[in-house]
C-alpha cells in the first residue's frame, strides 16, 4: 500500500512539464476525435456525391426516353 | 426530421470563447495554490472533465429512458452518443488526474485512493457498453439492451459518488463541496468558468456527432429509396437507426 501525504509544492519550473502534458493530452484527445469525425463526414460526402451522380444519370436516361417518345 | 446541425455554429463559438477565457483565467488570474503550487492548475481541467464525464453517463441513462418509453430509436442514438462522449471525457480526465498524481504524489496511480478507484470502476463499467451493444446483431434488441444497460449503469454513477463521499478517509483533494467548496473567490470563478467551458465542449461535440450520424442515416435512407435494399452496405458498428 502506498501512503499518501500532502507533498510540498513543486517549483513552477518542475511542475510546468506536468501541467503542459495534462493540457496537451486533452487537446490531442479532442483533435483525434475531431479528425475521426471529419473522416466520417468525408465518407458521407462521397456517398452523397455518388447518389447525386445516380440521380443525374437516371434523369438523363428518363429525358432521353421522353424525347424518343415525343419524336416517335 | 430533427436537424441537429441547427445552432451548432453558435454552440461551437460559445465553447471556443468560454474555453479561451477559462485558459486565460487559469494561467493569468487564478493565484498559485499555497500547498500544491503550479501543478494545481491541472485541477481546472481534470475536475471539470471528471464531473462532465459522470454527468454524461447519467445523461446517457436519462436519454435511454426516453427510448424505452417511446420505442423511438433516435433516443437510443442520443443516449449512445452521450455515453460515447462521456467515455472520451472520462479517459481525458483519468489521464490528466494521473499526471497530477505523478507530480503531486510521485505515483501515476494509487489503488488505496477511493475517488480514483471508484472513477476507474465507473469508466470500466461504461467501457463494456460498446462491446455489449455491438455483440447483438438485431438492431431493435441491440437498442433495447443498450438502453437497459445505460439506465442501470447511469443510476450506479450517483450511488457510487455518494458512497465515496460518505467514506471516512479522504485523501483526494476536495475542490468542490455542497457547502460551496474550500476555494477562494478567484479560484472558484476560474473553476466554474472552466466547468462551463468543458460542459459547452461536451454539448458541442455531442451535437456534432449527432449531426454526423443523422446525415449518415439520411444518406442511407436516400440510397435505399433510390437504389434498393441491396445498394446499402451493412451498418456495422453504428447506433444510428437504418
Amino acid at each position: 500500500m502506498i501512503t499518501l501525504a500532502t507533498s510540498p509544492a513543486l517549483a513552477p519550473g518542475k511542475a510546468a512539464p506536468y501541467v503542459i502534458a495534462a493540457y496537451v493530452v486533452f487537446l490531442a484527445i479532442v483533435l483525434i476525435y475531431v479528425a475521426i469525425m471529419a473522416k466520417r463526414l468525408r465518407s458521407n460526402e462521397r456517398d452523397l456525391a455518388d447518389l447525386k451522380r445516380e440521380v443525374e444519370q437516371r434523369r438523363s436516361v428518363e429525358e432521353e426516353q421522353r424525347d424518343r417518345e415525343t419524336v416517335g | 426530421m430533427t436537424l441537429y446541425g441547427k445552432g451548432l455554429r453558435a454552440l461551437t463559438l460559445a465553447s471556443i470563447v468560454t474555453i479561451t477565457v477559462a485558459l486565460v483565467l487559469v494561467f493569468f488570474y487564478a493565484p498559485l495554490d499555497a500547498d500544491q503550487g503550479f501543478v494545481q492548475k491541472i485541477f481546472y481541467l481534470h475536475v471539470p472533465l471528471a464531473i462532465i464525464s459522470l454527468c454524461g453517463f447519467v445523461l446517457g441513462g436519462l436519454l435511454a429512458i426516453g427510448h424505452l418509453r417511446t420505442g423511438d430509436r433516435i433516443w437510443d442514438m442520443r443516449s449512445y452518443v452521450a455515453i460515447h462522449m462521456a467515455l472520451i471525457f472520462g479517459i481525458a480526465g483519468l489521464i490528466s488526474g494521473s499526471i497530477w498524481a505523478k507530480a503531486s504524489w510521485g505515483h501515476w496511480w494509487v489503488w488505496n485512493e477511493p475517488t480514483l478507484v471508484s472513477f476507474l470502476i465507473v469508466l470500466l463499467l461504461f467501457a463494456t457498453y460498446q462491446p455489449l451493444r455491438f455483440s447483438i446483431e438485431d438492431p431493435e434488441r441491440q437498442a433495447r439492451y443498450a438502453s437497459v444497460f445505460a439506465i442501470t449503469a447511469g443510476a450506479f454513477v450517483p450511488l457510487n459518488f455518494i458512497a465515496v463521499r460518505l467514506a471516512q478517509q479522504f485523501v483526494h483533494p476536495r475542490v468542490l463541496t455542497l457547502g460551496g467548496g474550500n476555494l477562494p473567490g478567484s479560484m472558484r470563478l476560474t473553476f466554474f468558468v472552466s466547468l462551463i467551458g468543458i460542459a459547452l465542449l461536451y454539448a458541442t461535440l455531442w451535437k456534432y456527432e449527432m449531426t454526423a450520424k443523422n446525415a449518415r442515416m439520411q444518406t442511407r435512407r436516400l440510397r435505399r429509396r433510390l437504389m434498393g435494399e441491396d445498394a446499402v452496405r451493412p451498418l456495422g458498428r453504428s447506433a444510428a437507426p437504418s
